[in-house]
């Protein structure tokens, strides 16, 4: 057991040195001595709880995705029959259920309807996206397939992230990270931030733009009391616009997604000097805006952003030049929020802010120092304590607990994880568990002593009877820490991570480097008793 | 220099004879924290409840307007916050449950927390922002899952590997040992409505670790003793185990106290509540692993053969067979 052949030795201190010299980097971030750049320079990352800046959890609704989907199906549809040659004439079109049906005016039509369909009903990718059913003989009713539902809402949430970075990067936040995490959810953690409101504000906003005519046929009475003739939809004014409270009814079908957009500008209307906000479509989407605005001259459209009416202007004269300008009551602020939201592309889901933690700057830097206090006062109580109780070995187990203390340092930043408050807490924790360490030994070197065997007995025995104990209670608190990771989150994961590293660690220093420490002197002074 | 020694050598305390009144006060506290979680119920924190916290410090004043604030959220209609002092004495934390009906919507907890902040920064000059925890209903749900999860998987998962290491009578007495140190950190956190939040959670965990050391410490022992010491009857072999640990139970519950200590009186608010608890912990966990794990042991009828059943059975055989008995 006290056996430490020189390549063992060199192995086990290599081990300590280069783990210890990982966190170099990381203390002396801290102070104003530069690292040098040509090395490699793995860094503890702060959490957010110490660095400040803000987590941001946001979950989508996927009904979105799924009443979408209809719709485009819908229009789909309605534009192969009416594209079909014979055109193939249908009705009692309902999206009702989920699920999108309709009756053929000539039943004798059905293979051929179907038959064109059919392509549609597998998407891009290789899952089924809709089952057809024909009832009646003359009622087609399209399905979508679970595993449609569910590559259409991944295909959402893939886009909704590319989004969220693109508006956060707008904004000009460094490092922000932003994560999908499970069906439905995105992470946003922004280090530093000054005003979550801002980017909050930016996060939630659909962006869903729409240019819909407006049915001139329905009664105002009926659209106050929220009905609407058939092909025509309900829409409220926005609260911002000059006719909040009330609402309009539009056509359904037929309008202009404002998705393909290549830019979008805050500016101010030169005649008014109200805040708007200028776009510009690309060629397909120029394309469409003027055949809508060609074919509808002298009739008003409705402007709506996010299911809300911006305005509802009459169409002069046909929009050819790919441009067109939005006003509804903006400030500057919202105008130029909308205009960032545009340029980034509408969020294909909407996104609701279900968690957030914020924590300022001043906070954050005010825990570190007075949890890096507390840390510096427990440990010069707790060496104080052991070199009290046990002399030479007391003052090995305080070396081999700096030695812990750097080596778990080290592996954090080697490993890129993240130092939280709570993992403040497990640094002292761990202290603990590797002082147990050593208590442990010592205490049995002492007894064995007591027993009446030699110096040399002693110090093997104490530490083979100890290491039982250490190992059974280092497994069990591995299995409690490893739980803690996978069922925590954020702050708490950094509690677990500093108690699983530290737990190989407080073997490696507490047992293994105080047996070789012991074991050498002991071949050197030769002691005949030991004061212990 | 003379060294320290926390313990005298060779103490024969006699820890078992008070097994029973000691086991009967240990069950009427389990039996008390219950009650006290039943009644008086938890502090949840934003965490599991759902709602927001809002931290700030008031920094031209000496003292946060504690009351005043109270009236003026209460004003804005989020129900009755909890306004307290958070660390120095112009910082505050300002806590909101919302409502069940209000929380149902994802984003009022978001709503309400920019609706006080603003009103808040209109009306004070020196209101700084520290941060904010805004946690809707849907997502504290979730915790309050995860939660429990983790706490009966960590028991089961630490009971049954100390069923394989020792056996089974040490798995069901580290198991009940570790039921005590939980119920008592929650009567505890019932009795003084300190907040509960994940944090606790985790030192909740950190205190089933602690408390299991021990336990292990003592159990080691005891494994030890039943082996080396056949003939003697098991309560005095257990008052053994744990005076020959003693020193050693000492020692480290001191070390770790004089480590926590500081953290306690000089660490950052934040962390108060879970330094509490582990704190906590520690006293409870030394206690339950003497007085609970090891008298467990006497009604559960551990005895030598536990660990060397299979070798006497055989010696046995062999002896018969040589026709030595």
């Amino acid at each position: 057991m006290l056996e430490f052949p020189t390549w063992r030795k060199a192995w086990l201190w290599s081990i300590a040195i280069i783990a210890m010299l990982a966190a170099l980097p990381s203390l002396l971030s801290a102070t104003s001595i530069r690292w040098p750049e040509a090395l490699p320079d793995p860094m503890v990352n702060l959490g957010l709880d110490l660095a400040g800046g803000s987590h941001i959890l946001l979950e989508a609704d996927p009904r979105e995705v799924r009443v979408q989907r209809l719709e485009n199906m819908e229009e789909n549809v309605r534009s192969l029959m009416r594209n079909a040659e014979p055109r193939i004439r249908i009705g009692d079109v309902s999206t009702r259920d989920g699920r999108l049906s309709f009756i053929l005016d000539d039943p004798s039509q059905i293979d051929r309807a179907r038959e064109i369909m059919l392509p549609s009903m597998n998407g891009t990718g290789l899952v089924r996206e809709w089952d057809l059913s024909v009832e009646d003989g003359n009622r087609v009713i399209l399905t979508p397939t679970a595993e449609g539902i569910d590559q259409a809402v991944g295909d959402a949430m893939e886009s909704a992230v590319e989004v969220v970075r693109k508006r956060i990067d707008e904004l000009g936040t460094r490092e922000p990270t932003i994560i999908r995490q499970g069906d439905t959810r995105i992470v946003v953690q922004v280090p530093g931030l000054q005003d979550p409101e801002a980017l909050k504000a930016l996060l939630g906003e659909t962006a869903q733009l729409e240019f819909k005519l407006v049915d001139q046929n329905a009664l105002p009475s009926d659209v106050a009391e929220g009905r609407a003739p058939p092909g025509s939809e309900v829409v409220p004014y926005a609260a911002t616009s000059d006719f909040a409270g009330s609402a309009i009814a539009v056509r359904r079908l037929g309008g202009i997604r404002g998705d393909n957009l290549t830019g979008a500008q805050q500016s101010f209307d030169p005649q008014t000097n109200e805040p708007v906000v200028n776009i510009q479509f690309d060629t397909d989407g120029g394309r469409r805006f003027a055949k809508l605005t060609t074919e509808n001259v002298g009739r008003p459209f409705a402007i709506i952003l996010d299911g809300q009416v911006l305005s509802a202007p009459n169409i002069n004269e046909p929009i050819r030049g790919g441009t067109a300008q939005i006003s509804g009551g903006f400030s500057v602020d919202t105008a130029n929020r909308l205009a960032i939201s545009l340029r980034s592309g509408a969020l294909p889901v909407d996104l609701a802010v279900i968690e957030e933690r914020t924590v300022g700057p001043d906070l954050g830097a005010d825990s570190i120092r007075s949890g890096m206090l507390a840390m510096a006062i427990g440990s010069v109580l707790v060496i104080a304590l052991m070199i009290a109780s046990y002399g030479r070995f007391g003052i090995y187990a305080t070396v081999a607990l700096g030695i812990n203390v750097l080596m778990i340092l080290g592996i954090m930043a080697g490993l890129g994880t993240t130092l939280t408050l709570p993992g403040i807490a497990g640094f002292v924790l761990t202290i603990g568990a590797a002082v147990d360490a050593n208590v442990l030994i010592n205490e049995r070197i002492r007894e064995e002593r007591a027993r009446g065997r030699r110096v040399v007995a002693a110090v093997e025995t104490g530490y083979k009877e100890a290491s039982r104990a250490i190992y059974d209670a280092n497994v069990t608190n591995f299995i409690a820490g490893v739980l803690l990771f996978l069922f925590g989150s954020g702050p708490i994961r950094g509690f677990a991570v500093v108690l699983i590293i530290g737990l190989f660690t407080s073997v490696f220093t507490a047992v293994t480097l105080t047996r070789m420490w012991v074991a050498g002197w002991l071949r050197k002074a030769r002691p005949s008793d030991l004061h212990l | 220099m003379r060294l320290l020694k926390l313990v005298p050598d060779n103490t024969n305390i006699k820890f078992l004879k008070w097994r029973i009144p000691f086991f009967v006060v240990s069950i009427l506290l389990i039996a008390a924290s219950w009650a006290l979680v039943a009644t008086k119920g938890l502090n949840y924190g934003v965490d599991f409840a759902g709602g927001l916290e809002v931290r700030a410090t008031f920094t031209q004043s000496a003292e946060a307007p504690v009351a005043e604030l109270r009236n003026k959220v209460e004003s804005l209609g989020y129900g009755s916050p909890v306004v307290q002092r958070f660390g120095e004495d112009n910082q505050v934390s300002i806590r909101v449950r919302l409502p069940d009906e209000v929380s149902a919507d994802k984003e009022a907890a978001q709503d309400a927390a920019n609706d006080i902040v603003r009103s808040l920064q209109a009306d004070y000059d020196d209101f700084r922002l520290d941060g904010n925890d805004n946690v809707s209903g849907k997502v504290s749900g979730e915790f309050r899952q995860t939660a429990l999860y983790a706490l009966l998987a960590a028991m089961a998962a630490i009971a049954v590997y100390i069923w394989i290491r020792f056996e089974w009578q040490f798995g069901v007495g580290a198991l009940f040992a570790l039921f005590h140190d939980v119920s008592l950190t929650l009567g505890m956190f019932a009795l003084f409505q300190l907040e509960f939040s994940l944090q606790i959670i985790a030192a909740i965990l950190a205190i089933i670790g602690y408390s299991l050391n021990d336990t292990i410490v003592v159990y080691d022992r005891i494994r030890e003793n039943l082996k080396k010491y056949r003939k003697m009857p098991l309560p005095e072999l257990l008052d053994l185990s744990v005076n020959e640990t003693l020193a050693r139970t000492v020692m480290t519950s001191l070390t770790l106290f004089v480590a926590l200590l500081p953290l306690l009186m000089f660490g950052p608010a934040s962390l108060f509540g879970m330094v509490a608890g582990i704190t906590l912990g520690l006293f409870v966990g030394t206690y339950s692993s003497v007085y609970m794990a090891a008298p467990i042991l006497v009604w559960l009828g551990v005895d030598s053969d536990s660990f060397v059943p299979r070798e006497t059975a055989a010696d046995e055989q062999e002896k018969k067979a040589r026709g030595v008995v």
